[in-house]
Parts: C-alpha cells; structure tokens; sequence
C-alpha cells in the first residue's frame, strides 16, 4: 500500500483525477459522453507512439524518428499505392514494412556505433522528411477508398443532448488496446523486457548477464519504426485525409508524457500505466483549456510548465533517494566504520 | 607530453575541415562556375550564415558539457518578438533618428537581458533540480515558444522601424553587419573555451561530472554560466533574425535546430562531452553555408533534398570521427 502510494502512478492519477473535477466544475462538461470520446481521440494516436518510446527510454536511449517514419510511410502508400491495392491490409502491411526498415537503420547505427540516439535519430527524422518532400513531392492528398471507408467505421458514438454535438469512437482504439497490452505483455512478462530494463539498469552488467544487448537495441528501434508506419495509416484513417505535416512536433509531446508518467529519462525504471497516465495528463491539458475558459495560445506555456515540474517532482524525488542510500550506507559502518568506534 | 598529444589532435580536427572546405569550393566552383564564385552570391552567404552559426556555438557550448540546449531557437524567437513589442510600443511617429536609435539600443539590451534569465533557468533546471539537459530544455523550449505565442498570439510582429532593418542588413567597409557580429562573437566565444579557466572548467565538467565535482569544482555555477552563455548567442542570433526578416514569430527558424546540432557535430564536437573547439564550429558553418548556396542554384533541386544530405551527413559524420577516434586509439596502444 505504502508503495502504490509513493509512485509515481499515483501522483499523476491523482492529478488527472483533481483536473478533471476543476474542469468538470468550471464548464459541467468534461463527464459528457461526446467530451470523453473527443478526449480518447485526442490521446489514440500518442498513446501508441508512448509505447515504442517507452522501450527505448527504458534503455537509456531516446527516439525523436517516429513522427517522420509515421508521415513518410503513410504519404508514400498513400499516394503511390491507391491505384494498386484495394485492401486496406496491404496499405497497413507496406507501411510497417517502410518503418521496420527505417527503425532496423536506427537500430543498427546506434547499438553498433553506441552513438547518442537523439543525434543519430534527428539525423533519419531530417532524412524521412526530406524523402517525403523532396522525393514525394508531399502535400495534403486525399484519402483513397479503402482506407476511407475504414476511416468512416465507428466503434459506437455519444451524443451531447445540451448541446448536440457527436462524436464517433474510432476503430483504431482497439489497435490502441492491443498495442498496450502488447507492450504490457513484453515488458512484464518476456525475457525480452526484462533485457530491456537491464540494459537500461547498467549495459556492461546486461551484457555480463548473457542478453543479446545489441540484439535488444536492434528489436526496440525496430518496434518502434514498425509501429510508427502503421499509427501513420491510422493516423490519416483518422482525420479522412493525408495531412503530411499533421504529425511534426510529436515526439515532444510523447517524449514528455513517457517522463512525466515515470519512465526514467536515464534509463532502468517505468511502466506502461505511468506513461500512459503521462499521456492522459498531457492531452487533457491541451483539449480541455477552452472548457476551462483559457485562451488556446496559452497551451505550449501549460504543455512547459507541465513538463518542467513534472520533470523536476521525478529529478528531486531521484536526488532524495540517493542521499537516502548514502546515509544508510554510512549508518552501516562500511565506509566511515572507524568514526562510530572513536565515539565509543 | 599529453598537452602536445591534445594540440596535434586539435589541429588534426581542423585540417580535416579544412580540406573538406577546400574540396567543397572545388567542386562547387567547378559545377557552377562564375555563378557560385561572384560578388553578389558570397555578398547573400555572407547575410544567411550569422545567425544559424551563432546558434551552432551556442549548441557547442552545452554540448561541451556533455549537454545540449533544445531551446536555443525558442529564446531568440523569444527575444525577437519582445523586441518587436517593446519597439512598436515606444517608438512614436515624429521620433528623432538618434531617438530611434537609442530605443533600439535599449531593445537589444532588453533582449540579451531576458536570455540571461531563460539559460540561468536552463542552466538552474540541469544544475540545481537535477533534470537531465534533453527534457529540461524539451520543457524550456515549449514555454519559451508558449511565452512568444501568447504575446502575439500566433501572429507575425512588423511594423519595426527602418533603422533596424537598415542597420543589420547594412555593410561595414564592405563587410555585411552580420558577419562582424558574428566574428566578434565567435571570437569571443572561442577565447573562453580555449584561453580561459572557465573554458578548461566547462571541459572538465564535460568530460567527467564525478571528477569535476571532486576537484572542487562548482558544478551548478558552471553549469548556469554554461547555459547562460549559450542563451546569449542565441539571443544575438535572435536579433539579426529579427532585423533581416524585419519581422518576429514564434516559430521562426525550425529547421535551425537541427542545423546547429549538425554544424557543431561536424566541426568536430564530441556530442558526449568534453571534446571540440570553436573554430572547428566556424568551420563547419561556413561549409554547410557553401552546400547550401551551391544547391540553391539548382532550380530543379527542391529545398528538401538538402534535409536529406543534411540527416545523411549528420550520421556519415558520426560514424567517420568514430573509425578515425578507434584507429588512433589502437596506434596509441601500439605506440
């Protein structure tokens, strides 16, 4: 009990839980059906890129690709393949196969080379981009058939009976749902997790330990890539178009949700609840500023300051606990032994 | 002896660019002829590379300790925009010129002012609380830019007064403004890292936290004057950007980001601390200035294939300096 209490989980459920009643108190509309679909909207398309993220944080590493191999694998489907396929699966099929490649290029290049992965990944994202526009020649493009009628399905709707608005549940939440569990199901019950936090705990004890590290590495860049080109198809399911530049940006808002919700930026600590949690705070904050009657050009300052006490609660409580640690050790008699017997 | 070793391998790094520089101009030179080598193309490479080079040293800066500072283009947007408004809030019609000038004047200081603050709190964030450099300044730069946007409200600042514009985009005896401002600066820049204590301090601390704290150094001074000296280029930066679009936005100058942590990279700064020189920095700027003007001559060369040799470039730069570093390590162990 005293654990759950501590965590980190808690204190951000906790926060969300108070936000939610000051807006529902502000505005009564934050518990309507129609706000809390628009919510899980909002949160379906960072909630996914949290968990290739999560990974990599979880190792020390940190990717800032996935918004680039997202827009790049679902522009180049999109536009060169409409003519060709008409299942929805093949378009989904060859945009994850366009981000395997590019995450098993990250992969390599950073467990090889032990490179610092924001540098290497800043590198392939300018490359993604630069494909994208220059190669592509991307612009806004509509959807082809397929993938429209995908974009149209709904798993139920709720309707705000005060003020008639609808909103429609995607299909893409049960991708959602499986990719958490995915990521649960490695992370807590694979070898593969526990080589992940080990290889985040301390590399060189990893690799004493017999895991594969640079197999490892490879893996998580791979997911990663992997999974971004199929949230890039999702994505533009989403909005019924191909918006190329809809997604710049976003590593930031993921980055800083895995962080606020626990995942240690150093690597060897976090779980999907605390980044997901991170993530749910995070888009509250930017959806629910104009039922709060703020101004909307106040949300970078709100998204700022979010992340900087967020980041700031975890840096202090990790300072805490390192003294602690130290002043057991000394309590012990190990290093300053001969203090305690010139006392006596 | 090792004193020796560290100034061959500094003059090493800068040879390399050196050649690179060279056999850029070559090639380009030879590819497009009179049109790269004339007055009027080095005269707008001369107005473009100030401000991406400043913010290229000021990313030196932090990556010199083993950092880095991802609000370097929020806070001369920042600055930027707050110079606008004060400007456009006391500048009156009927001003004298030399009025102007002074408001001007007042401005920029105004401007290297509120940059002190932001990397002191940058510098207070990493020193003091103990968050890591990346999500620190991650946070900074999302409320330096929110700052921006809210005084705007996401909109384009003008109306500045002519003497701005006029004076940036001006020449000295030939010489643009901006490239006197920025080799005063970079020359500034480098006499710290290299001449100083606090130079040798900031490497220290790059190269090894443990051991800088254990040879009493101050860590959290270090590192606020660190990060306060990276948001005052950027700030520098920030005002020349103001002048030559003669305009402020929040969001201007994205892809400059990138850009600085690739110059700094390739002018041979080692990303995980401690390693690298300004003049290797001023080095690659003008490289990267050179490919950049020379692919402006190709019309049917679209502007987003320099993003492509850019992210390439960054990785083949990496990959390069690590197999020269792992050759001199062995010929070292063989010596």
């Amino acid at each position: 009990m005293q654990k759950t209490v501590k965590s980190t989980e808690f204190y951000v459920a906790l926060i969300i839980l108070l936000l939610c009643m000051a807006i529902q108190v502000k505005s009564g509309q934050f518990f309507t059906g129609n706000n809390l679909v628009d919510v899980v909207r909002a949160f379906l398309v960072p909630a996914m890129f949290c968990i290739g993220e999560m990974f990599i944080i979880i190792t020390g590493g940190v990717d800032v690709s996935f918004p680039a191999i997202a827009s790049l694998s679902m522009f180049v489907v999109c536009s060169q393949l409409e003519d060709v396929a008409s299942n929805p699966l093949v378009f989904f099929g060859v945009a994850m196969f366009i981000g395997l490649m590019v995450g098993i290029l990250n992969g390599v290049i950073i467990a090889r080379f032990k490179f610092p992965a924001l540098i290497v990944t800043l590198g392939t994202s300018s490359i993604c981009f630069g494909i994208m526009q220059g190669v592509f020649k991307s612009r806004e493009y509509p959807l082809c058939a397929p993938l429209k009628e995908l974009g149209e399905m709904k798993l139920f709707s709720a309707t705000n009976p005060v003020s008639g608005l609808t909103s429609n549940m995607p299909i893409g939440f049960i991708l959602m749902i499986l990719l958490i569990f995915l990521g649960w199901f490695i992370l807590n019950r694979t070898m593969l997790g526990r080589g992940i936090y080990a290889i985040g705990g301390d590399v060189k004890a990893a690799q004493r330990a017999g895991f594969n590290v640079f197999g490892i590495l490879l893996f998580i860049y791979a997911f990663s890539g992997c999974m971004a080109g199929l949230i890039g198809i999702l994505r533009s399911t989403m909005l019924l178009a191909v918006h190329p530049n809809n997604l710049e940006g976003m590593e930031m808002t993921v980055i800083a949700a895995c962080v606020l919700g626990g995942v240690r930026m150093t690597g060897g600590k976090g779980s999907v609840l605390g980044a997901m949690l991170g993530m749910a705070l995070l888009t509250i904050v930017d959806n629910s500023l104009i039922l709060l009657g703020i101004s909307t050009v106040w949300q970078k300052v709100f998204t700022g300051a979010i992340i900087i006490i967020g980041t700031a609660a975890s840096a202090i409580q990790a300072k805490r606990n390192e003294r602690k640690l130290a002043i057991k050790m000394s309590e012990g008699g190990n290093w300053y032994g001969y203090n305690q017997t010139c006392n006596k | 002896m090792d004193t020796i070793r560290h100034a061959i391998n500094r003059d090493k790094n800068l040879a390399r660019l050196l050649v690179v520089f060279l056999m850029v101009f070559i090639l380009c030179t030879a590819l497009k002829g009179s049109m790269f080598v004339s007055v009027s193309n080095f005269q707008s490479m001369g107005k473009q590379f100030p401000e991406f080079g400043l913010l290229s040293i000021a990313m030196a800066f932090t990556l010199f300790t083993a950092g880095i500072d991802l609000s370097v283009v929020a806070i001369a947007n920042l600055c930027a925009v707050l110079m606008a408004k004060f400007l456009s809030i006391v500048i009156v019609p009927d001003m004298s010129s030399s009025a102007v000038f002074m408001m001007i004047a007042a401005a920029c200081f105004m401007a290297l002012a509120v940059s002190i603050l932001c990397g002191a709190f940058n510098g207070f964030l990493i020193g003091v609380v103990g968050i890591t450099p990346i999500l620190a300044t991650l946070g900074t730069q999302a409320l330096y830019t929110g700052f921006a946007i809210v005084m705007t409200n996401g909109s384009t600042l003008g109306g500045l007064p002519k003497q701005l514009a006029a004076t940036i985009n001006g020449s000295v005896a030939g010489i643009p403004v901006p490239i006197i401002i920025f080799c005063v600066f970079a020359a500034i820049s480098a006499f710290i890292m290299s001449k100083t204590t606090l130079g040798y301090k900031l490497r220290m601390l790059g190269t090894s936290e443990k051991a800088s704290t254990f040879s009493g150094f101050d860590n959290v001074r270090l590192f606020i004057i660190n990060y306060v000296l990276s948001a005052v280029l950027s700030a520098v930066a920030g005002i020349i950007m103001l002048g030559r679009f003669n305009s402020a936005k929040a969001d201007y100058g994205a892809s400059y980001l990138m850009e600085a942590i690739l110059i700094a990279v390739l002018g041979g700064v080692d990303p995980y601390g401690g390693k690298g020189n300004i003049s290797g920095v001023v080095m690659a700027t003008l490289i990267v200035q050179m490919v950049s003007s020379w692919l402006n001559m190709y019309e049917d060369i679209s502007n987003f294939y320099r993003q492509i040799i850019w992210g390439g470039l960054l990785i083949f730069v990496l990959i390069y300096n690590y197999i020269v570093n792992e050759r001199e390590k062995k010929q070292a162990m063989k010596g």
